[in-house]
């Protein structure tokens, strides 16, 4: 049996984007291994995203939403989990690799005595058996891998890795779980949350970073730029040449006497590459440059160039964006 | 109180990681390793809370791994922890979340505890399951990737801020539990020249396997790594053309999400 | 980086390497372009201990030895070489002058609070007519009832205007050159104290080099370090431990510039090459680098001699001789490899080659450290000679 159980997690009583890419996920496995596919909603909002799901190819999807699973506890949300996979038989669980996957679900591992594979950005078939693919090391080797025993194996996706699934096939059984939960056993609970203030993440601890350097023209014009981070949830950074123009404060700064940085994304708009720059950046994991000059130095270093001006690029790609984020 | 960190030796942040000649893993030859960076903020916790309460409060390290992690024990001693239990067993080499959990826990027990502190993940494995196992194991509560900890004056229970997607969560837990430490908790305290003076004289308790009274290696579900696979070559800068300027843009959204991934 | 270091000594170096690299960078970026006395850094290095390293326990200080303290030194000046001679004025000279020649009342006075760096050492020695030859100080010191006066201008004193205790030598003898000098603890709210032209350097920005100007400057009488006449005692003894520190600071300049030079020459591409990979860089990164292993070994040896308690002027000598030439040779070779942006003050390179200059200059200039070498040479063979 290669039963499959995917968990659609819930936030603010509504399913979360990465649940698509779950059920994705979950055909490639059935595709080839057979078995048949179960979803799992737990918490508010559960028994109407179950009926949202309801088109997407699952044999049953259950719910579970009462008072106790209403805020996200560990222990309530792992004995519902636990109790559906044990019930169903899952061989294989799919869980996204948030926040919340990654704090429930090495707990339901060990209650299910199963294998849990963290943060994983593939998951496919090969010589029947599911293999998932995982960044170690910081993301600076992967490895492939796969349960070694006939467990339960619960593989936690990172988000934006698998592209979302279409709707298809019949709708699916909608199964209450009931919850034997109570309010009073649960011993951590999260009680609310603060979604973060206002400001952009600080350049050294930014996933991705927009920088503009002399090119900017103008400090007026950092807009365009701050547009795009905002949309990103990433920092502005600027070039040595943009700072001591003062279109930007030193703060920042990124290169060599300013900030050195290392996000997965650095998007460097009108900056031709100055060393100094370079120096600063260069550990970012992808580097886009923007430039009118295709002789830019910044083009050897980055991974992607788009060679024209940054007043018409930088808005296009914020238009872009916006339609898919 | 008594309270518990969790250290592992871990490569260093800087280190260049790469393949080894057979492919069954990473070359350690010239490595440098350091205690796993967010197992620092789990040490601080551990001796904030100390001070916090004082009277008889003890911090105690724990780790499992090789001979040589005693060093960054001794570190760990130096900036205040009063002593440590360091496993050390052959069989325990590549030891997963499971088997490391089983034994934690076991010595965890033996020592007894109020609070366990670790770091949210080691930058080795990058698994992040331990401790979480190591809770339902120990029937204990865990709060993962905390920003913020307060313990109550009571000592009997914590008001906590884990970092989620976009936001912040405020949790609040019952003690013991297990609390694993996110960058930005607190600023972690060098080992000064008196602590490693003063760490010199701390026990560091070595244990076996079979010192923990284990007769094999406590096994739960397997993992089989089928391969290891390199860091994609970042090759020539890929120049995104097209016609319309659009297009390109277009183009190259795709590419960040489906080819490099990182949107 | 590979000499066998204990574990404990592994530790002390990732504490100073881990402040300099984390607390220090950033402090020293702009306290040696403004020219500016970084005060909070000296507190923080007073907290881990690295202000009292030689000094005992019982004084408040840590009680390591001379080669924890190179270790130290050698970290702290990778990052900034103004931090460690402030660091090494104060640990291998006001210290260990208190510690080894003061009364027990000198001692708990000072000691405790220079630990700490709750007060920072200054050692006066130099005067206009006495650089490199001691026995010609002419400043006087007049003992008057319990007090001694002093009279007289010390000059390129670091950390003079900053100073609690300044370790003072003067003429209580003026007839007699080799027994007439003494030393003194002067703290600048004795009357008569006073801080003259404060210089404007070449390099190390972040440290302060001044003038002290004593006019009828009272101290009292048990302020004198050690008896009345010691004073050459003193500082003939103190120059070995002041080289040390010297040379551990070249070194770390050294281990810096070579540092910058790789990683340059690593970015760098000119003729579509990266510059690391013309012959012409790795033959210097190759003679840098062992150079830089070579005065590291003379550093570690001489502070093991030193804490043995064995005599060492000559391995002093060498050592300082050898890595200030290293770190000049190393700066001079590592901003070539940069070209035109090394003599930017964008680099860092720039400030290295700045602050590495005097290390052959201060004390004692190379060719001092060549005197002593070739005295020591000269008088072993000749005790080997047969009757």
């Amino acid at each position: 049996m290669t039963d499959i159980l995917v968990f659609g997690e819930l936030r603010g009583g509504k399913a979360k984007k990465i649940t698509k890419e779950l059920i994705t996920a979950a055909d490639r496995i059935a595709g080839e291994l057979g078995g048949e596919i179960n979803g799992l909603f737990v918490g508010e909002g559960a028994a109407s995203a179950a009926e949202e799901f309801k088109g997407y190819g699952f044999k049953r999807i259950f719910y579970a939403e009462d008072d106790a699973l209403k805020n996200y506890s560990t222990e309530g949300y792992a004995k519902v989990v636990s109790d559906v996979i044990k019930s169903t038989g899952a061989r294989y669980v799919l869980a996204g690799a948030t926040a919340m996957g990654r704090d429930l679900f090495p707990r339901v591992a060990a209650r299910v005595d199963g294998v849990m594979f963290s943060d994983c950005v593939d998951l496919r078939v090969e010589d029947g058996r599911a293999i998932a693919k995982r960044p170690v090391y910081s993301g600076k080797v992967f490895i492939e891998i796969t349960s070694k025993d006939e467990r339960p194996t619960i593989v936690a996706i990172r988000p934006n890795n698998i592209p979302p699934a279409e709707p298809k096939g019949d709708g699916a059984e909608i199964v209450k779980q009931d919850s034997d939960v109570t309010i009073d056993t649960i011993r951590a609970i999260a009680k609310e949350i603060v979604p973060l203030a206002g400001g952009r993440p600080d350049l050294t601890e930014a996933d991705i970073i927009v920088s503009g350097g002399r090119a900017m023209k103008d400090a007026s014009n950092f807009k365009i730029l701050e547009e795009l981070a905002d949309l990103l949830g990433g920092a502005v950074g600027a070039s040595r040449a943009a700072v001591d123009s003062g279109y930007a404060p030193h703060a920042l700064q990124v290169g060599q006497t300013g900030k050195i940085v290392n996000p997965k994304l650095y998007i460097a708009c009108g900056i031709s590459g100055a060393i100094q720059h370079l120096a600063g950046m260069r550990t970012s994991k992808v580097i886009v440059a923007i430039n009118k000059d295709p002789n830019a130095p910044i083009f050897e270093k980055a991974h992607y160039g788009i060679v024209g001006d940054l007043f018409e690029v930088v808005p296009l790609l914020t238009e872009e964006l916006k339609k898919i984020l | 109180m008594k309270i518990i960190t969790l250290l592992k030796r871990v490569p260093d942040t800087e280190a260049r990681i790469l393949i080894n000649q057979e492919g069954t893993g990473i070359r350690e030859d010239g490595l440098k390793y350091v205690i796993n960076p967010y197992d620092e903020y789990a040490i601080e916790e551990g001796l904030k809370v100390r001070e916090k309460v004082g009277g008889d409060s003890k911090v105690t390290v724990v780790t499992m791994g090789p001979e040589e992690a005693t060093e960054l024990i001794r570190t760990a001693l130096a900036m205040g922890a009063d002593d440590a239990v360091h496993i050390v067993d052959p069989l325990l080499e590549n030891a997963g979340p499971f088997t490391s959990a089983a034994v934690l826990a076991k010595v965890i027990e033996e020592e007894g505890f109020d609070i366990i502190f670790c770091g949210k993940q080691a930058i080795d494995d990058d698994m992040a399951q331990v401790q979480t196992i190591l809770a339902e194991m120990l029937d204990i509560p865990q709060v993962n990737v905390a920003t913020e900890f307060e313990l109550s004056d009571d000592g009997k229970k914590a008001v906590l801020s884990r970092r989620i997607e976009g936001g912040d969560e405020k949790y609040e837990t019952a003690l013991p539990a297990i609390i694993s430490c996110e960058k930005g908790l607190n600023e972690p305290r060098y080992a000064s020249l008196p602590g490693i003076m003063k760490a010199k004289k701390k026990e560091i308790r070595k244990k076996t396997l079979a010192d923990l009274g284990f007769e094999t290696k406590p096994q739960g579900g397997r993992a089989e790594i089928v391969r290891w696979l390199p860091l994609p070559k970042s090759g020539e800068c890929k120049i995104v053309e097209a016609e319309e300027l659009q297009d390109a843009v277009k183009e190259l959204v795709r590419l960040l999400r489906e080819e490099s991934k990182v949107l | 980086m590979n000499y066998p270091l204990s574990e404990e000594e592994r530790i002390i170096q990732k504490t100073a390497r881990d402040f300099a690299t984390k607390d220090l960078a950033p402090v020293a970026e702009a306290a040696n372009k403004e020219g500016t006395f970084p005060d909070e850094v000296y507190t923080k290095l007073g907290e881990l201990g690295f202000m009292g390293i030689t000094v005992p326990e019982e004084y408040g200080g840590v009680g390591l030895n001379n080669f924890s303290l190179v270790l130290v030194l050698e970290e702290i000046s990778r990052v900034c070489a103004s931090t460690a001679v402030t660091m090494s004025v104060h640990n291998s000279l006001t210290n260990w002058a208190i510690k080894t020649y003061g009364s027990e009342d000198l001692k708990k006075r000072y000691l405790p609070r220079l630990a700490t760096a709750e007060i920072l050492g200054a050692y006066a020695l130099t005067e206009p007519s006495a650089g490199s030859d001691v026995s010609s100080v002419r400043m006087s010191a007049v003992k008057k009832g319990n007090e001694y006066i002093l009279n007289g201008t010390k000059i390129f004193i670091s950390t003079g205007n900053k100073a609690g205790a300044v370790i003072v030598f003067a003429r209580t003898n003026p007839d007699d050159r080799k027994h007439g000098l003494s030393a003194f603890v002067v703290e600048p709210d004795f009357p008569g104290f006073s801080v003259g032209k404060i210089e404007k350097k070449m390099g190390l920005k972040a440290s302060t080099t001044v003038e002290l100007v004593f006019e009828d400057c009272r101290v009292p009488e048990e302020n004198l370090l050690g008896e009345e006449g010691a004073g050459m005692k003193i500082a003939l003894a103190g120059l070995d431990g002041g080289r040390i520190g010297i040379a551990a600071q070249s070194v770390g300049i050294a281990q810096a510039a070579m540092d910058e030079a790789v990683k340059f020459s690593r970015e760098r591409i000119q003729f579509n090459k990266r510059i690391i990979d013309f012959q012409s860089t790795r033959w210097k990164i190759a003679d840098m680098a062992t150079a830089i292993e070579a005065a590291r070994l003379l550093i570690y040896r001489v502070a093991k001699l030193r804490d043995e308690g064995q005599p060492c002027s000559k391995e002093a000598s060498m050592a300082k001789l050898f890595a200030s030439r290293t770190a000049n040779r190393t700066a001079y070779d590592a901003l070539q490899i940069h070209g035109g942006v090394g003599y930017t003050e964008e680099f860092l390179i720039e400030r290295l080659y700045r602050d590495a200059r005097v290390t052959e200059i201060y004390e004692g200039t190379s060719e001092i450290q060549r005197l002593v070498i070739s005295k020591r040479v000269i008088e072993e063979y000749e005790k080997s000679m047969p009757e």
